[in-house]
């Protein structure tokens, strides 16, 4: 009588741990995945400034065409693939602003227009708004990521199909694409 | 000590503040119902008034002090800048929802952020602050702020902006109850009539020193955690670093519309500067600056 109670308590216990465990791995995945639908909203925001920007720009830079070509080029590739495929379109994107804004220096008539004013602010704003839900985003993966791989609770993540998360882009360099000074 | 104990650490002080409070206001009531006649309706209404208090100052108190320093909501496309800024270090802090952004009119250097919890919260800086601090120095301010709102010290220091303000009223009231109350009472005046009075004039004495002490080691605290997780946003310790030197460098530090009860809000203490003397490092709301910025420049 008395064994059959320790092994109901033996039993409840380890029902009991396996279930924090469980939900303890359940947290950080949907954390990671409440980071990611923040990059997904401010690659969208960008994606809906950009032919913005584009028309914005069409009437002065009659010599640039290249460039306007270029970011709607990688404007299109953006919205579909994998993790990194998304994140090279978003660098890609990066670089073409860049450009666009630095051949805008040449056109003070550009620079002095109240519409291209406030594109470029927005479009600088969701820039570092995208590096931030990046780094944020990093950071829930490595949370994730270390967790299915300690002791005990890998043994469990395999058992329950846990598996690892993708970085967005590479680490340690999101920090640089903020520092864009348009 | 980790963000998730901090966040546990702060519940446990609002409630420990509030609870404090309470046996504060039903002492009152208390002492005030034994001196006109009956104490359980002196300690009912208390309860009733503090109780009715607390829920006012919990869901009204960030409005309240946003009225106080005369702060106005900013929009776009004034304050297209700053609003990004915000929603951008609200998503490295990984908020659900970014804070509401208010602007002071005012030319000192300062910012401030309130609220209940992460979800009813809001930054206000004054545009002094948006004149003068370039765009990393802003990031390195909002993103202690934004510390301050992830780690529940607004929660914190709102509860103790509005009920400290109020145990500093009662006291004065207690102590001018006791008057009155020992000129009527003098004939039936036993010993425990004194002890009471005795006991009363300490703690009515006592209570607005010891609240305004806990308040200021709360956020003296505080502002050193917030610089630390405030850099691990940026990932720039020195632009919060900057932006305190230019703080400092500042002549004019005040803000016309802080008060006593609001200072401990500010980034900065929003007082005229002058010389510190022990007593007053004891009581001051903000901890040295040069202090805060040698330990960012450190990181």
């Amino acid at each position: 009588m008395v064994a059959t109670w320790i092994i109901i308590a033996v039993v409840a216990v380890v029902a009991l741990f396996i279930a924090y465990i469980y939900n303890s791995l359940i947290k950080l995945r949907m954390r990671v995945k409440n980071a990611w639908a923040q990059i997904d909203v401010q690659l969208k925001r960008r994606y809906d400034l950009i032919p913005n920007l584009v028309s914005a720009v069409k009437g002065y830079m009659k010599h640039e065409k290249g460039v306007l070509e270029e970011v709607t080029k990688a404007r299109t590739s953006l919205m579909s693939g994998s993790t990194q495929e998304k994140a090279k379109a978003s660098n890609q994107i990066t670089e073409a602003l860049k450009s666009i804004f630095a051949v805008a220096e040449n056109y003070p008539n550009l620079k002095a227009n109240e519409n291209f004013m406030q594109l470029q602010e927005e479009l600088s704003g969701t820039e570092s708004k995208i590096a931030y839900a990046r780094q944020f985003y990093n950071d829930s993966v490595m949370a994730f990521n270390e967790a299915i791989q300690v002791f005990p609770k890998n043994f469990f993540a395999k058992i329950f199909g846990f598996h690892q998360k993708e970085f967005f882009g590479a680490e340690g360099v999101e920090r640089k694409n903020v520092k864009v000074e348009f | 000590m980790g963000i998730y104990e901090e966040i546990a650490s702060n519940k446990r002080r609002s409630y420990l503040l509030i609870f404090f409070f309470m046996v504060f206001v039903i002492f009152v009531g208390f002492v005030v119902g034994f001196f006109y006649g009956s104490t359980y309706f002196g300690v009912g209404l208390a309860l009733v008034i503090g109780i009715i208090y607390f829920l006012i100052s919990y869901y009204g108190g960030a409005n309240a002090i946003l009225a106080m320093t005369k702060a106005k909501e900013a929009k776009k496309p004034e304050y297209t800048y700053l609003i990004n800024t915000v929603e951008g270090l609200a998503i490295a802090a990984g908020l659900a929802k970014p804070p509401k952004v208010y602007v002071i009119n005012d030319d000192a250097l300062n910012a401030f952020a309130t609220g209940r919890d992460p979800e009813h919260s809001s930054i206000t800086v004054t545009t002094g602050l948006l004149d003068k601090l370039n765009r990393l120095e802003l990031e390195g301010v909002i993103a202690h702020e934004m510390s301050h709102i992830k780690n529940f010290d607004i929660r914190v220091m709102m509860l103790a902006a509005v009920m400290v303000g109020i145990t500093v009223l009662l006291s004065d009231f207690l102590l001018r109850s006791f008057l009155w109350g020992r000129r009527g009472r003098d004939k039936e005046g036993g010993q425990l009539t004194f002890v009471f009075i005795i006991v009363g004039i300490a703690l009515a004495i006592l209570a607005p020193l010891v609240g305004e002490a806990i308040k200021l080691a709360i956020s003296r605290k505080r502002e050193y955690l917030a610089d630390a997780s405030g850099a691990l946003l940026t990932r720039y310790p020195k632009g919060l670093a900057d932006a305190l030197k230019k703080i400092k460098s500042d002549p004019d530090p005040l803000v016309d519309h802080a008060n006593k009860a609001t200072a401990h809000l500010f980034i900065s203490t929003p007082f005229r500067k002058s010389k510190r003397s022990f007593l007053k490092k004891l009581y001051s709301t903000h901890p040295p600056i040069d202090d805060r910025i040698k330990r960012l420049e450190g990181m």
